[in-house]
């Protein structure tokens, strides 16, 4: 029978010849991810099933990256909480305040594996599909049964596959492609589905790339991203994953396959517009528009290629001083090859605030606040009302380029004038 | 789970996110009552002191779309509403729901033909909705069956207690 990746990995996993979108399948779970901040919820939710030991401590990876360092008196008690079912559980995948964000170090230390499945306690999961894995993101009790059992069962996804193509001009990257799709087909435009990304465009982006398309798939519904394996994915994952793995396409006549064409040859940056990521509009609409702060980093776009086209913009200019820029790497590894090409002393020079590797402002319950009235320019992928602190800010969301060419100006700026 | 349900209408719009469900700094936070004293903060900064034991929110399309925090539906569940009644559920928050015994149900039109303070009445078995203020009827999307099963042990973690060993031998 012919089957989408998706349904073939889910297969796999379910340890079935073939399986079909709409199947209710209980799969094996390869690797489960927890953070500071869901962690402590999804713990108390197993402790509520009556079972001692996690199903392998060995497949669980548990990760702070939220709240580091901790910033109130209850992120540190729900560290001490977490660090003590890593100790109890004897979890061995454990990375503390020092490492990063999640959906970077995941990838980075060798956990995400294409062909298997996946499951975070985190929405923005659906990340790892860039590396051909089957990746999404569960609830806390959802968690409390992966941890249990090592299972979770699922609904096979339908495919919506974004045949991507033409070449992206100066100034153009894959998060003005994501944000220009979510766009036309809305915020629920995926709604359950699996979002693969296709096509000649796909295949010359970077894996870091690829990862902000798949990053974005659950900003239109989608419940995973997904790239077919190809030789860059197999260069990244040298030195990081040594085991055999198996990767999976997705037959051209599956059954439960949509694919729409996008090309994206005259796209312009795009810009996530308050307060839905789907109000986008190309940077020229909402060009001059006054912003306080501007945040670049997270994982979508707080990745080396990102820090880079940031710098090349930075180089030698000064954050303007109606501006406040935040710029937080994804990961020590990012901060670490960011130091050594000089990348972070152009940003320091420049006047941002470099912070430690951690999700930053993105989720508006750690650093960088925003105050009622202000505005948010974020290479990160929420712009929901509220998503950054009050209420009664707003949060635009762009590229790298677009960020970095607005803080000079300290209004939204076209980085290819 | 009981076969009818009678409620007080809240209504909400489209595209509900699970940042005003649940606003991100109150993540910290894991008890359902301190979680209940913040519901639908990001709507309405007083709507929990507003809503009273088995009242029903009624919204748009999307709604709970975003996060994989489960502390939205727990704040929902945790200030006495009895169903949250859409046009269509986000993925993830609709598992969530479930699993933590928080009854969902999507009725299409309903956003636009129900009132706030309306009072409507949900027939599970029947699988009606109607409004007893202007006595219009709509039909609701039956769960499927799996997920009927584990809201009708009283969520997730009841159905693993009572299902454990199966599910490990599967």
């Amino acid at each position: 029978m012919s089957m989408t990746m998706a349904e073939k990995i889910l297969a796999r996993a379910a340890r079935l010849d073939e399986t079909k979108a709409g199947n209710i399948v209980m799969a094996d779970i390869d690797i489960a991810m927890t953070h500071d901040l869901t962690g402590p919820l999804s713990v108390k939710s197993f402790q509520k099933i009556g079972v001692d030991q996690v199903w392998d401590p060995e497949k669980i990876v548990v990760l702070f990256d939220h709240q580091v360092p901790a910033d109130s008196l209850e992120a540190a008690q729900n560290h001490i909480f977490m660090r003590e079912f890593v100790e109890n559980q004897k979890i061995t995948n454990f990375y503390d305040v020092r490492e990063g964000v999640c959906h970077q170090v995941l990838p980075e230390k060798g956990h995400v594996v294409p062909g298997e499945v996946v499951v975070g306690s985190d929405s923005h999961t659906c990340t790892h599909g860039a590396l051909g894995s089957f990746a999404t993101g569960i609830g806390s009790t959802d968690m409390a049964m992966v941890f249990a059992t090592g299972k979770l069962w699922f609904k096979v996804p339908e495919t919506i596959k974004f045949e991507i193509e033409g070449k992206l001009g100066k100034h153009v990257y894959s998060k003005d492609v994501v944000l220009n799709i979510i766009g036309q087909i809305g915020a629920d435009g995926a709604n359950y589905q699996a979002c693969e990304f296709g096509g000649e465009t796909t295949s010359n982006m970077s894996v870091s790339d690829r990862m902000a398309l798949c990053n974005m798939a659950i900003e239109m519904g989608g419940k995973t991203g997904l790239v077919e394996v190809d030789d860059k994915t197999i260069n990244y994952l040298k030195g990081r994953v040594n085991k055999p793995y198996e990767s999976f396409s997705t037959d051209e006549d599956a059954e439960s396959l949509t694919t729409m064409y996008v090309n994206v040859t005259d796209l312009e940056p795009q810009i996530a517009c308050p307060h839905n990521v789907d109000n986008v509009k190309p940077v020229g609409e909402v060009e001059g528009t006054p912003i306080d702060q501007i945040f670049m980093g997270s994982c979508t776009n707080g990745r080396l290629d990102d820090l880079r086209v940031a710098a090349e913009i930075l180089k030698g200019k000064q954050v303007s001083n109606d501006v406040r820029m935040l710029v937080i790497p994804a990961s020590r590894e990012i901060y670490s090859q960011a130091l050594e090409e000089g990348l972070m002393n152009i940003f320091v020079d420049s006047g941002a605030l470099v912070c430690n590797p951690c999700c930053g402002p993105c989720l508006g319950g750690h650093v960088g606040f925003l105050g009622p009235g202000e505005v948010s320019l974020s290479t990160s992928n929420r712009n929901f009302k509220g998503r950054q602190g009050s209420s009664e800010a707003e949060v635009y969301l762009s590229s790298a380029a677009v960020a970095a060419a607005s803080a000079i100006k300290g209004v939204i700026t076209d980085p290819r004038k | 789970m009981d076969n009818t349900i009678k409620g007080k209408v809240w209504k909400f719009g489209d595209d509900v996110d699970t940042d005003a469900i649940l606003p991100g700094r109150y993540l910290v936070l894991t008890g359902e009552k301190e979680l209940a004293a913040c519901v639908m903060e990001g709507c309405d900064p007083d709507f929990s002191k507003k809503v009273k034991e088995g009242d029903i929110l009624v919204a748009g399309k999307n709604f709970g779309c975003g996060s994989s925090r489960e502390h939205a539906p727990i704040s929902i569940k945790g200030a006495g509403v009895s169903a949250v009644v859409a046009e269509s559920f986000a993925r993830i928050f609709y598992r969530n729901s479930v699993n933590i015994g928080l009854l969902l149900i999507e009725a299409k039109g309903i956003s636009k033909n129900v009132d706030e303070g309306d009072e409507i009445e949900i027939d599970m078995e029947e699988g009606v909705l109607k409004d007893l203020n202007n006595s219009k009827e709509f039909k609701i999307k039956p769960l499927p069956e799996f997920m009927r099963g584990i809201m009708k042990e009283g969520g997730l973690i009841s159905y693993l207690k009572n299902h454990l060993a199966e599910i490990k031998d599967e």
